[in-house]
């Protein structure tokens, strides 16, 4: 049984149709990369499955049953987690704030409780060791280089133990040595049973670690297979459009 | 010797020495104490009760807006309204129990009043989606025309059957400090204790940090915008029911032109006007300094008229202290 199902998702912006009756399946411990051009519609799609925003049309299935997430929180409760593109961070606070933001830790009983600074520096700490990161809890995000950041927005997933993973472009902005960390940490997610959506430019980054593709151009979708039936060459031609279908 | 990724993790960046030098609010804090050597010097007038009295007290009012002020500014937003919040807020209060009513009741609809100000320029900034500049601006106008409409532009100096009760509660004094004093002290406690103790206040930096990021993970960004302008309007109304007690008198023209002076107290304490930080210790140096040096430009036989362009080049150079800051920080 599929983790996600999404059917027939589309979505408007007011007269512009951003997705168009889009369907796709995710595995469990299965690695999808969705692939497209810029606009094709990879973030807009990944928002509505974080929950950012509502489709027009269509249905989302987890574990087989359907769900409507009208905030972010309620995607969190159904297991689901995203990496943003822009990492989402906040710069004038703690790496450990930033990990913890929006569900930080508290001691102390119901309305009254405190923020658990300790708990909170303690946990992050220990998901740096686990992504083997020189990242500081207690350091502001803002004196952090690109792969310490990168090191937060991913370690803001492992808070919990998310179903599904979504990564809007990871490997983007930062250097060949992180990008191969990046990587292999997303292998690492589905070595231990987490189904990972990877949204991304760099063609060798998907080929390396995803199991299936799927290519959107222009809010649909035009081909959805197995890496192992498919090359570089024929994705490129799917997402500029040089082959219409596949 | 080699490093292991652990200890690295649990190094500290800053020794509390270094972290205590790098804050703004311990340099102005600094400030202020070596003004008040030098005045205490310079002049025999400065170091006397009664003026200290008076500095402390005067300082007082400014302090407890520019508490609900920082909160405001740590979000990146402004509140221009307070100075009239605060004049509406007076004259409701002192409306109300001219009327007849209990002290009771006068404060509670002074308190009402506040969030209900707040409230409107909340939900205006928050979920209409305007600019907190033009939507302050505006209840700067409504507010102190509002408070001209309740008092028919009277002077309202008869508070009825707890008229003694009023004047006790801004005028008195507790052990030996001004009642407006305490007050200042336990809600600048409560500020900063909400700010650095709760989820609320982690939130209200996250909104100053990174609006974007604070609404992508979660962060119920548009109620707690709307709760910070209810905070500033709170604070307001409580310093205008204070400050009536104090004076025993109400004008409409009470509070005109503090919003100014407010943001130069929060500003100087070290928030920063583009959002992200700010302490509430810093808001009560900040406008310590201010009292402190307009005091002396007084005892020092400085015209009066010259107070707007201190209080303006305040702002403007702490903002640019800021700017090289950010500079130097790249």
């Amino acid at each position: 049984m599929a983790v996600l199902e999404l059917s027939g998702i589309s979505k408007n912006f007011g007269a512009i149709q951003a997705l168009d009756d889009v369907s796709l399946s995710l595995g469990e411990a299965e690695v999808v990369g969705l692939m497209g051009d810029n606009g094709a519609g990879k973030s807009t799609l990944v928002k509505i499955i974080a929950g950012n925003f509502r489709p027009s049309h269509g249905t989302i299935m987890i574990d087989g049953r359907e769900v409507h997430f009208n905030r972010p929180i309620e995607a969190r409760q159904h297991g689901v987690e995203i990496v943003y593109q822009d990492l989402a961070l906040c710069d004038n606070l703690t790496a450990a704030a930033n990990v913890f933001l929006g569900r930080e830790a508290r001691k102390g009983i119901g309305p009254f409780g405190v923020l658990d600074y300790a708990a909170m520096y303690r946990r992050a700490g220990e998901i740096f060791a686990e992504l083997k990161s020189e990242t500081r809890p207690r350091d502001l995000v803002k004196q952090m280089s690109g792969g310490q950041r990168q090191a937060v927005a991913i370690a803001r997933t492992r808070l919990s133990d998310p179903k599904i993973v979504l990564m809007d472009e990871p490997t983007a902005a930062i250097s060949v040595r992180q990008v191969a960390e990046v990587l292999n940490l997303i292998r690492r997610l589905r070595d231990t049973g987490h189904s990972v959506i990877l949204i991304s430019h760099r063609m060798p980054d998907v080929f390396a670690v995803a199991d299936r593709i799927a290519v959107l151009r222009r809010g649909k979708k035009v081909a959805e297979k197995k890496i192992a039936d498919s090359s570089p060459e024929e994705v490129t031609g799917l997402i500029t459009g040089a082959i219409a279908a596949a | 010797m080699s490093v292991s990724l652990e200890d690295t993790i649990k190094a500290q960046t800053h020794s509390p020495l270094s972290w205590l030098l790098s804050r703004q609010t311990f340099w102005v804090f600094i400030a202020a104490i070596v003004a008040c050597a030098a005045l205490s010097i310079a002049t025999d007038t400065f170091a006397t009760p009664n003026n200290l009295f008076n500095v402390t007290r005067n300082f007082t009012f400014t302090a407890i807006i520019a508490l609900g002020m920082t909160v405001v500014i740590i979000t990146g937003g402004i509140d221009l309204s307070v100075g009239s919040t605060l004049v509406l807020c007076s004259m409701i209060l002192a409306v109300v129990m001219h009327a007849g009513f209990s002290i009771y009741i006068g404060a509670a609809a002074a308190i009402l009043t506040a969030i209900a100000v707040g409230a409107v320029n909340g939900v205006l900034i928050a979920y209409v989606g305007m600019p907190p500049f033009v939507v302050t601006l505006g209840m700067l106008s409504i507010a102190r025309s509002l408070a001209m409409v309740a008092s028919n532009n009277t002077v309202v100096f008869q508070f009825g059957p707890d008229h003694d009760k009023l004047l006790a509660l801004g005028g008195g004094a507790t052990f030996g400090i001004a009642n407006p004093v305490i007050y200042m002290i336990v809600l600048a406690l409560i500020t900063g204790f909400i700010l650095r103790w709760t989820r609320f206040g982690r939130h209200v930096f996250a909104i100053g940090g990174n609006e974007q990021a604070a609404t992508l993970t979660g962060v119920p960004v548009k109620r707690i915008k709307v709760m910070v302008y209810v905070i500033s309007a709170l604070s307001a109304g409580i310093c205008g029911i204070i400050e009536t007690g104090w004076l025993g008198a109400v004008t409409t023209n009470l509070g005109s032109g503090m919003e100014l002076q407010v943001i130069a107290a929060t500003v100087i304490g070290g928030a920063n006007l583009a959002g992200g930080s700010g302490t509430a210790f810093g808001a009560l140096i900040g406008a310590a300094l201010i009292e402190i040096i307009r005091n002396s430009l007084g005892l020092l036989g400085v015209s009066a008229f010259w107070q707007g362009t201190f209080i303006g080049s305040f702002i403007i150079i702490a903002v640019l202290f800021e700017r090289i800051r950010a500079a130097t920080e790249r």
